[in-house]
Protein backbone atom coordinates (compact mmCIF):
# COMPACT_ATOMS: atom_id res chain seq x y z
CA UNK A 1 0.00 0.00 0.00
CA UNK A 2 2.96 2.31 0.73
CA UNK A 3 4.25 1.61 -2.78
CA UNK A 4 0.91 2.71 -4.23
CA UNK A 5 0.99 5.96 -2.22
CA UNK A 6 4.57 6.66 -3.31
CA UNK A 7 3.83 6.08 -7.00
CA UNK A 8 0.62 8.09 -6.72
CA UNK A 9 2.64 11.05 -5.40
CA UNK A 10 5.12 10.58 -8.30
CA UNK A 11 2.11 10.63 -10.65
CA UNK A 12 0.47 13.75 -9.16
CA UNK A 13 3.55 15.89 -8.41
CA UNK A 14 5.43 14.68 -11.49
CA UNK A 15 2.58 15.58 -13.85
CA UNK A 16 1.70 18.94 -12.27
CA UNK A 17 5.38 19.94 -11.81
CA UNK A 18 6.14 18.94 -15.41
CA UNK A 19 3.09 20.71 -16.82
CA UNK A 20 3.87 23.89 -14.89
CA UNK A 21 7.47 23.88 -16.19
CA UNK A 22 6.22 23.25 -19.75
CA UNK A 23 3.61 26.02 -19.43
CA UNK A 24 6.37 28.44 -18.39
CA UNK A 25 8.40 27.33 -21.41
CA UNK A 26 5.44 27.73 -23.77
CA UNK A 27 4.65 31.21 -22.45
CA UNK A 28 8.30 32.19 -23.08
CA UNK A 29 8.13 30.64 -26.57
CA UNK A 30 5.06 32.69 -27.48
CA UNK A 31 1.99 31.66 -29.42
CA UNK A 32 2.25 30.76 -33.13
CA UNK A 33 0.83 33.38 -35.52
CA UNK A 34 -1.23 30.76 -37.38
CA UNK A 35 -2.08 27.10 -36.78
CA UNK A 36 -0.50 25.88 -40.03
CA UNK A 37 1.90 22.90 -40.25
CA UNK A 38 4.94 25.01 -41.23
CA UNK A 39 4.40 27.50 -38.43
CA UNK A 40 3.59 24.75 -35.93
CA UNK A 41 6.90 23.04 -36.81
CA UNK A 42 8.79 26.32 -36.32
CA UNK A 43 6.93 26.82 -33.04
CA UNK A 44 7.81 23.28 -31.95
CA UNK A 45 11.49 23.85 -32.80
CA UNK A 46 11.53 27.03 -30.73
CA UNK A 47 9.75 25.33 -27.83
CA UNK A 48 12.25 22.45 -27.89
CA UNK A 49 15.13 24.89 -27.43
CA UNK A 50 13.60 26.27 -24.22
CA UNK A 51 15.17 25.13 -20.93
CA UNK A 52 11.85 25.10 -19.05
CA UNK A 53 10.49 22.60 -21.55
CA UNK A 54 13.39 20.24 -20.84
CA UNK A 55 12.94 20.72 -17.09
CA UNK A 56 9.36 19.53 -17.49
CA UNK A 57 10.09 16.46 -19.65
CA UNK A 58 11.79 14.27 -16.97
CA UNK A 59 8.99 15.10 -14.51
CA UNK A 60 6.37 14.14 -17.11
CA UNK A 61 8.33 10.95 -17.88
CA UNK A 62 8.41 10.09 -14.16
CA UNK A 63 4.66 10.66 -13.96
CA UNK A 64 4.06 8.57 -17.12
CA UNK A 65 6.06 5.65 -15.76
CA UNK A 66 4.28 5.93 -12.39
CA UNK A 67 0.95 5.78 -14.28
CA UNK A 68 2.01 2.62 -16.16
CA UNK A 69 3.14 0.93 -12.93
CA UNK A 70 -0.06 1.94 -11.08
CA UNK A 71 -2.22 0.68 -13.96
CA UNK A 72 -0.45 -2.66 -13.77
CA UNK A 73 -1.15 -2.93 -10.00
CA UNK A 74 -4.52 -1.30 -9.51
CA UNK A 75 -7.80 -1.03 -11.45
CA UNK A 76 -8.22 2.10 -13.58
CA UNK A 77 -11.27 2.88 -11.39
CA UNK A 78 -8.84 3.53 -8.52
CA UNK A 79 -5.94 5.14 -10.42
CA UNK A 80 -7.90 7.84 -12.27
CA UNK A 81 -10.04 9.09 -9.32
CA UNK A 82 -6.94 9.24 -7.11
CA UNK A 83 -4.98 11.13 -9.77
CA UNK A 84 -7.84 13.66 -10.07
CA UNK A 85 -6.22 15.41 -7.10
CA UNK A 86 -3.75 16.79 -9.65
CA UNK A 87 -6.46 19.29 -10.75
CA UNK A 88 -6.32 20.92 -7.33
CA UNK A 89 -2.51 20.65 -6.98
CA UNK A 90 -2.10 22.04 -10.52
CA UNK A 91 -4.38 25.02 -9.84
CA UNK A 92 -2.43 25.87 -6.67
CA UNK A 93 0.77 25.69 -8.76
CA UNK A 94 -0.76 27.86 -11.51
CA UNK A 95 -1.64 30.54 -8.96
CA UNK A 96 1.57 30.58 -6.92
CA UNK A 97 4.21 29.51 -9.45
CA UNK A 98 2.83 30.85 -12.75
CA UNK A 99 1.08 33.88 -11.26
CA UNK A 100 -2.26 33.16 -12.95
CA UNK A 101 -5.40 34.85 -11.63
CA UNK A 102 -7.58 32.05 -10.29
CA UNK A 103 -11.02 33.56 -9.74
CA UNK A 104 -13.61 32.07 -7.37
CA UNK A 105 -15.55 30.72 -10.38
CA UNK A 106 -12.45 28.96 -11.67
CA UNK A 107 -11.75 27.45 -8.23
CA UNK A 108 -15.33 26.15 -7.92
CA UNK A 109 -15.06 24.75 -11.47
CA UNK A 110 -11.79 22.96 -10.68
CA UNK A 111 -13.17 21.40 -7.49
CA UNK A 112 -16.34 20.24 -9.33
CA UNK A 113 -14.21 18.75 -12.13
CA UNK A 114 -11.99 16.99 -9.56
CA UNK A 115 -15.01 15.49 -7.76
CA UNK A 116 -16.68 14.65 -11.10
CA UNK A 117 -13.63 12.82 -12.45
CA UNK A 118 -13.39 10.81 -9.22
CA UNK A 119 -17.11 9.82 -9.41
CA UNK A 120 -16.96 8.92 -13.12
CA UNK A 121 -13.91 6.73 -12.61
CA UNK A 122 -15.46 5.01 -9.57
CA UNK A 123 -18.31 3.99 -11.91
CA UNK B 1 -14.12 41.76 -28.28
CA UNK B 2 -13.38 40.05 -31.63
CA UNK B 3 -9.95 39.08 -30.27
CA UNK B 4 -11.56 37.60 -27.14
CA UNK B 5 -13.93 35.54 -29.33
CA UNK B 6 -11.06 34.36 -31.54
CA UNK B 7 -9.04 33.43 -28.45
CA UNK B 8 -11.95 31.39 -27.04
CA UNK B 9 -12.57 29.66 -30.39
CA UNK B 10 -8.98 28.59 -31.00
CA UNK B 11 -8.67 27.48 -27.36
CA UNK B 12 -11.82 25.35 -27.79
CA UNK B 13 -10.46 23.76 -31.00
CA UNK B 14 -7.15 22.85 -29.35
CA UNK B 15 -8.85 21.53 -26.19
CA UNK B 16 -11.04 19.27 -28.40
CA UNK B 17 -7.89 17.95 -30.16
CA UNK B 18 -6.33 17.35 -26.72
CA UNK B 19 -9.39 15.46 -25.45
CA UNK B 20 -9.63 13.13 -28.48
CA UNK B 21 -5.90 12.31 -28.51
CA UNK B 22 -5.63 11.88 -24.72
CA UNK B 23 -8.60 9.50 -24.51
CA UNK B 24 -7.45 7.39 -27.46
CA UNK B 25 -3.92 7.28 -26.00
CA UNK B 26 -5.05 6.29 -22.49
CA UNK B 27 -7.25 3.48 -23.82
CA UNK B 28 -4.34 2.11 -25.85
CA UNK B 29 -2.00 2.28 -22.83
CA UNK B 30 -4.46 0.39 -20.61
CA UNK B 31 -4.87 -2.24 -23.34
CA UNK B 32 -1.08 -2.61 -23.69
CA UNK B 33 -0.53 -2.92 -19.92
CA UNK B 34 -3.26 -5.59 -19.71
CA UNK B 35 -1.38 -7.54 -22.39
CA UNK B 36 1.96 -7.09 -20.56
CA UNK B 37 0.69 -7.94 -17.07
CA UNK B 38 1.60 -6.68 -13.59
CA UNK B 39 5.03 -5.04 -13.25
CA UNK B 40 7.29 -6.56 -10.57
CA UNK B 41 9.27 -4.07 -8.47
CA UNK B 42 12.69 -5.69 -8.84
CA UNK B 43 15.62 -5.02 -11.18
CA UNK B 44 14.74 -8.05 -13.30
CA UNK B 45 11.01 -7.23 -13.21
CA UNK B 46 11.55 -3.61 -14.28
CA UNK B 47 13.94 -4.68 -17.03
CA UNK B 48 11.40 -7.22 -18.28
CA UNK B 49 8.61 -4.60 -18.16
CA UNK B 50 10.80 -2.12 -20.05
CA UNK B 51 11.55 -4.67 -22.81
CA UNK B 52 7.87 -5.62 -23.07
CA UNK B 53 6.68 -2.00 -23.22
CA UNK B 54 9.15 -0.85 -25.92
CA UNK B 55 8.22 -3.82 -28.14
CA UNK B 56 4.45 -3.49 -27.69
CA UNK B 57 2.74 -2.22 -30.86
CA UNK B 58 -0.39 -1.22 -28.92
CA UNK B 59 1.71 0.89 -26.58
CA UNK B 60 3.32 2.69 -29.55
CA UNK B 61 -0.12 3.47 -31.00
CA UNK B 62 -1.00 4.91 -27.59
CA UNK B 63 2.23 6.93 -27.58
CA UNK B 64 1.41 8.26 -31.09
CA UNK B 65 -1.92 9.61 -29.81
CA UNK B 66 -0.24 10.98 -26.69
CA UNK B 67 2.27 12.84 -28.94
CA UNK B 68 -0.74 14.42 -30.70
CA UNK B 69 -2.09 15.33 -27.27
CA UNK B 70 1.27 16.81 -26.25
CA UNK B 71 1.53 18.97 -29.40
CA UNK B 72 -1.99 20.37 -29.00
CA UNK B 73 -1.40 20.84 -25.25
CA UNK B 74 1.89 22.72 -25.80
CA UNK B 75 0.27 24.89 -28.46
CA UNK B 76 -2.73 25.88 -26.35
CA UNK B 77 -0.52 26.56 -23.31
CA UNK B 78 1.45 29.10 -25.37
CA UNK B 79 -1.54 31.46 -25.15
CA UNK B 80 -3.99 30.15 -22.52
CA UNK B 81 -3.74 29.73 -18.72
CA UNK B 82 -2.72 26.32 -17.36
CA UNK B 83 -5.50 26.60 -14.76
CA UNK B 84 -7.99 27.10 -17.64
CA UNK B 85 -6.78 24.36 -20.01
CA UNK B 86 -6.24 21.63 -17.40
CA UNK B 87 -9.84 21.39 -16.07
CA UNK B 88 -11.31 22.01 -19.54
CA UNK B 89 -9.46 18.90 -20.74
CA UNK B 90 -11.42 16.82 -18.20
CA UNK B 91 -14.44 17.16 -20.49
CA UNK B 92 -13.05 13.99 -22.12
CA UNK B 93 -14.28 11.89 -19.18
CA UNK B 94 -17.82 13.13 -19.75
CA UNK B 95 -17.52 12.60 -23.51
CA UNK B 96 -16.29 9.01 -23.04
CA UNK B 97 -19.36 8.24 -20.89
CA UNK B 98 -21.70 9.62 -23.58
CA UNK B 99 -19.90 7.55 -26.25
CA UNK B 100 -20.11 4.42 -24.05
CA UNK B 101 -23.89 4.84 -23.79
CA UNK B 102 -24.60 5.88 -27.39
CA UNK B 103 -22.19 3.62 -29.33
CA UNK B 104 -21.44 0.72 -26.98
CA UNK B 105 -24.92 0.66 -25.31
CA UNK B 106 -23.24 0.35 -21.91
CA UNK B 107 -25.33 0.94 -18.81
CA UNK B 108 -24.06 3.82 -16.70
CA UNK B 109 -24.59 4.00 -12.95
CA UNK B 110 -26.30 7.03 -11.34
CA UNK B 111 -23.00 7.80 -9.56
CA UNK B 112 -21.20 8.08 -12.91
CA UNK B 113 -23.97 10.35 -14.28
CA UNK B 114 -23.56 12.60 -11.23
CA UNK B 115 -19.83 12.72 -12.02
CA UNK B 116 -20.54 13.63 -15.66
CA UNK B 117 -22.87 16.45 -14.55
CA UNK B 118 -20.26 17.76 -12.07
CA UNK B 119 -17.57 17.73 -14.80
CA UNK B 120 -19.84 19.53 -17.29
CA UNK B 121 -20.83 22.20 -14.74
CA UNK B 122 -17.17 22.56 -13.66
CA UNK B 123 -15.95 22.91 -17.25
CA UNK B 124 -18.74 25.43 -18.00
CA UNK B 125 -17.74 27.47 -14.93
CA UNK B 126 -14.05 27.44 -15.91
CA UNK B 127 -15.06 28.22 -19.51
CA UNK B 128 -16.78 31.43 -18.34
CA UNK B 129 -13.49 32.79 -16.98
CA UNK B 130 -10.86 34.56 -19.09
CA UNK B 131 -8.71 32.00 -20.96
CA UNK B 132 -5.64 34.19 -20.46
CA UNK B 133 -4.72 36.19 -17.34
CA UNK B 134 -0.94 36.44 -17.84
CA UNK B 135 1.06 38.25 -20.56
CA UNK B 136 2.19 36.16 -23.53
CA UNK B 137 4.97 36.70 -26.09
CA UNK B 138 4.08 36.79 -29.80
CA UNK B 139 6.13 34.16 -31.59
CA UNK B 140 6.42 36.17 -34.79
CA UNK B 141 7.95 39.11 -32.92
CA UNK B 142 10.19 37.07 -30.62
Amino acid sequence: MMHVGLFLSFLIFGSTGGEIAITRGMKATGEPERLRPKELLRFLGKALSNGWFWAGVPLMALSFYALLVLLSWEPISFVIPASALSYVVGTIGAKYVLGEEVSAARWVGVVLVCAGVALVALG
Amino acid sequence: MANEGRLRLKTLVMVCAMVVCANAGDLMLKRAMLQIGAVELSAAGLEHAFRMTVTSGTLWVGIFFLCGFMLSYMTVLSWADYSYVMPAGAFGYALLTFFAVVFLHESVSPRRWVGVVLICVGVLLVGQTKPRTTPVAREALA
